[in-house]
């Protein structure tokens, strides 16, 4: 594949990722932080966010399944991951995020656990897609310097 | 003169004339970041590099206190000399101290009283922010904290530190400041931002 047909699909992916509302503008945020001394910076940062997200993953589900519901800690948990996600642009994780909350408020359970599944979904849907990209953009990268 | 955490000058000290725009690394500004989570304290100390400050990133309130000094009860002015903290950035939501509690202890501190303290949070909360600038906090950033907001971080500071070597400090501003700095916050608040002090900067 030719560089210019690499650079191409790059462009057209990362557009693709905000068009369709995997991303947000926090996203580009640490994009603009990249330079020649940190090149792979937002790369680095979403692994930071998968590697540490497990973690939080656990907690809320382990928060779940506890009996009786303790709606206090499953805000808390939730709070920090939604947190995290939002730092990295994730939108749609951050989305369902949002309304796991609201389930929360309201005390109910059950809409947790169903908000919960859309959202590991989301999670590790925007991993692929997100491992996809860097992979794309570092193929890109090592083209321009052949 | 009494050390008393102030905002770092010695650098000010030796140009008299006005600002060097790029400071040797050593007389950088130095940030403390404080944040439990991961990626918002990478994102910050990023933040901070890319605008030429010196950073401390820790976790948690307890370890700013202790990198600080302030959780013995000695006296300690052991090793401050070195620290030179010129502002402290904390998240207010984080488990144990919150940063609205380490704001407090700071505040408390005769040593470090003067460092401006900022908050971060998610939650654009209206009597949190109140409850904040009233503890003492320099200003109230949402998050996700973005580079515009910590460029016009890095702004005040240089124009603080301008402030500070300029004229003398008056207690008896404060109360005035703590209300301007309410209005100016509210304020930005209804405009969609977040960010105190572009009116103190007048009042010289």
């Amino acid at each position: 594949m030719d560089r210019r047909h690499l650079r191409q699909q790059v462009t057209y992916v990362r557009k693709s990722l905000f068009d369709q509302g995997y991303l947000d503008d926090q996203f580009m945020q640490l994009e603009d932080l990249q330079d020649d001394a940190n090149p792979n910076f937002v790369e680095e940062i979403v692994a930071s966010f998968y590697s540490d997200s497990a973690r939080l993953i656990q907690n809320i589900e382990q928060a779940l399944v506890s009996r009786p519901v303790d709606f206090g800690k499953l805000d808390d948990c939730m709070h920090q991951f939604k947190g995290s996600s939002s730092s990295i642009g994730a939108k749609k994780v951050n989305m369902e995020c949002s309304q796991f909350r609201e389930y929360c408020c309201a005390g109910n359970i059950e809409g947790c656990i169903r908000t919960f599944q859309q959202i590991k979904q989301e999670h590790a849907t925007l991993r692929k897609k997100l491992e996809n990209f860097f992979q794309l953009a570092r193929q890109a990268g090592q083209a321009e310097t052949a | 003169m009494a050390r008393n955490g102030v905002v770092s000058m010695h650098w000010r000290s030796e140009k008299i004339d006005g600002f060097d725009l790029s400071p040797p690394d050593d007389e950088q500004v130095h940030v403390l970041a404080v944040d439990d989570s991961l990626v918002d304290r990478k994102v910050i100390e990023r933040l901070l590099k890319i605008s030429c400050c010196k950073v401390t990133a820790v976790d948690s309130g307890i370890r700013a206190l202790q990198f600080l000094g302030l959780d013995e009860e000695k006296s300690s002015s052991v090793g401050f000399d070195d620290l030179k903290v010129d502002l402290i950035i904390t998240d207010y939501c984080m488990p144990g101290m919150t940063g609205y509690e380490l704001l407090k202890k700071i505040k408390e501190s005769s040593t470090f009283r003067e460092i401006p303290v900022v908050i971060m949070s998610s939650e654009n909360v209206m009597a949190r922010i109140d409850r904040c600038l009233e503890e003492g906090a320099e200003d109230f950033i949402v998050k996700p904290v973005k580079l515009s907001d910590v460029k016009r971080l890095r702004d005040y500071m240089t124009a603080r530190e301008f402030r500070v070597k300029n004229q003398q400090i008056g207690n008896n501003n404060n109360i005035k400041n703590n209300n301007k700095r309410r209005l100016s916050a509210r304020r930005n608040i209804w405009n969609g931002i977040v960010f105190v002090d572009d009116l103190l900067g007048m009042f010289a």
